[in-house]
């Protein structure tokens, strides 16, 4: 029984189904990545997870849970952090507001939330009340990650959070999400750069067409010539 | 020298003060257009007949209060009546976001329905304050006219032209300073202004944070009534309140909030003193200050005076354009509209 799942996933945001049959799932402290080619519906089996579409068959679980019903705000107060790929952090206001804004629905005192979050990427500390609109693309994402944490999730999904980066910052950015795994949450993302990611996956889940097409570690979906030579580019 | 003091205190009676508290009225206004654009996202052109009908509510309260002998001694009686006449705008303003607004925010409509929309808010408040109170003028400042009179000042400082600082005027500017800080710690502090200006940057990501968007709607309209309360009466006390007048005002409380930068409340306070100074110093008549500073014999016999008062109104069209037309981000890289 995996942490958070999402089973026989079917569904689409119009009358067509994007998604056919899709299973996805992640457990505690472990990284699993969607990855394939474009249009195959990574990001939407990723929404599809977080509630954001109507599922027409299949459930997803967490932590045994059906959360099949619940919208995604009640998905983050059950203990799911979502980074989106764009408009992720507040533009007009300052890092620590942003992190502050992430702890919305937290009555208690979360100021520890905010140093553990900040001692995790050292640059938000720094930068904490400038705006974020005014920071870097990598330092931006950080800042995202940073909100999403700030609910103490279970669960943080990130849908491509290297995108748009160069690959020294993507390399940065894929060391701290090792070091937020490392903390016993559970992480599932989209991918582009399908190999680094990989690298760093416990799990990879290859879409095409809506569907699951390879389903293994990070290693052996690399080391697989079927998956090389259609995704990874040989 | 006894010459530029003179030119420096007709200045300031004809200019300086006036505009001082004209630039706190517009931009008190244009905070209520500016948060209610940057929340509910559409330019709310009710909002000057809110404000008529919120100083409306605080002039029957004060006639009340008068009536039965309570007043605030040297100040304006208004003033205690005002917190009255912010409940009866919060309350007009939340019947209408009931009955009109969350009708199309549940659709999601376009900004421009919600404009229209607020339009015909506008044609129907304005009727209820015209059947209320009538569209004639209505005098309710009293208390003590002026905190520094012309002939006072005459006698004390040696000089031809007397300083006049009435009461209304000092009472404008003092509002105006309390109210901004006051808002502007709220929006930067408080948890509820935090969220408002959450959900305003990033509507998807405030929900997806778990804000509430009826309470940050609530709020919205909370605010952006007592602002057009405070704003309404501290016009009708300086002025004096006649509807028609609020109808007229929406022009320059729009240009305030545009040459800002619409959304960026810093911007609304600086576009409120811009369009204020315009107005006054374009139609104002500089013959007899250049008479004070021009040396022997060459004061002009015109009355150097640029455009003449009717035409204020078109000093902020005019603003309104080039603004738009050179910087639609206004000063304060606000957003466009």
């Amino acid at each position: 029984m995996s942490f958070l799942i999402g089973e026989n996933m079917t569904g689409g945001y119009g009358a067509a189904d994007i998604l056919h049959d899709c299973t996805i799932a992640v457990e505690k402290g472990e990284i699993a990545v969607i990855v394939g080619p474009n249009g195959a519906g990574k990001s939407t089996a990723m929404k599809a997870v977080f509630g954001m579409l109507n599922l027409r068959q299949g459930m997803v679980r967490l932590d045994g849970q059906d959360i099949t019903s619940l919208s995604p705000q009640d998905r983050v107060a059950a203990g799911m952090g979502f980074v989106p790929q764009t408009a992720n952090v507040f533009t007009s206001m300052t890092v620590r507001e942003n992190l502050e804004m992430g702890a919305y629905l937290r009555t208690d005192d979360f100021s520890d939330t905010i140093e553990t979050v900040l001692g995790l990427f050292p640059i938000l500390a720094e930068k904490a009340a400038q705006p974020a609109g005014e920071l870097s693309g990598g330092q931006r994402q950080q800042v995202a990650v940073g909100r999403a944490l700030m609910t103490k999730p279970s669960v943080l999904m990130l849908d491509e959070p290297t995108a748009g980066v160069s690959p020294i910052v993507m390399d940065e950015l894929f060391d701290k999400i090792l070091e937020v795994a490392a903390t016993g949450i559970a992480i599932l993302m989209v991918e582009q750069n399908a190999k680094q990611a990989l690298n760093i996956a416990d799990k990879g889940y290859v879409l095409v067409q809506g569907r699951n097409r390879f389903t293994d570690t990070g290693q052996a979906l690399l080391a697989d010539p079927d998956v090389r030579k259609s995704f990874l580019g040989g | 020298m006894t010459d530029i003091l003179n030119a420096f205190v007709l200045l300031s009676n004809f200019v300086l003060i006036p505009g001082l508290a004209y630039g706190s009225q517009l931009a008190l206004g244009a905070l209520g257009v500016t948060l209610i654009y940057a929340v509910l996202r559409f330019s709310n052109f009710a909002h000057g007949d809110l404000m008529a009908f919120g100083a409306m509510c605080t002039i029957l309260v004060t006639w009340g209060f008068q009536a039965i002998g309570i007043t605030a001694g040297p100040l304006p009686t208004a003033l205690l009546a005002l917190p009255f006449g912010i409940m009866g705008a919060i309350a007009l303003s939340l019947v209408f976001d009931r009955t009109v607004y969350r009708f199309y925010r549940a659709r999601r409509a376009p900004p421009v329905v919600f404009v229209i929309a607020s339009v015909g808010v506008m044609f129907m408040i304005n009727g209820i304050v015209r059947v209320i109170i009538g569209p004639g003028d209505q005098r309710f400042a009293d208390g003590e006219r002026f905190v520094v009179r012309a002939r006072d000042f005459k006698e004390w400082a040696e000089l031809s032209e007397g300083l006049t600082i009435r009461t209304t005027q000092a009472i404008t500017v003092i509002v105006a300073i309390v109210v901004v800080i006051a808002l502007f710690r709220f929006l930067n502090h408080s948890r509820m202004g935090k969220a408002m200006r959450a959900y305003s940057d990033n509507e998807d990501l405030a929900l997806l944070s778990g804000i509430n968007p009826d309470k940050v709607v609530f709020y919205t309209w909370v605010i952006a009534a007592a602002l057009a309360t405070i704003a309404g009466t501290l016009y009708g006390l300086d002025k004096s309140f006649k509807p028609f007048t609020y109808f007229q005002l929406l022009l320059p409380i729009f240009a305030s909030a545009i040459v800002g930068g619409i959304g960026n409340p810093v911007g609304a306070i600086a576009g409120g003193f811009v369009i204020a100074f315009s107005e006054v110093t374009v139609t104002y008549a500089y013959k007899k200050f250049l008479g004070y500073l021009a040396p022997g014999g060459m004061a002009p016999d015109g009355l150097v005076q640029l455009l003449s008062t009717d035409y204020k109104f078109a000093v902020s069209f005019v603003i309104l354009v080039l603004v738009l037309l050179i910087r639609p981000t206004g000063l304060f890289r606000g957003k466009v509209i």
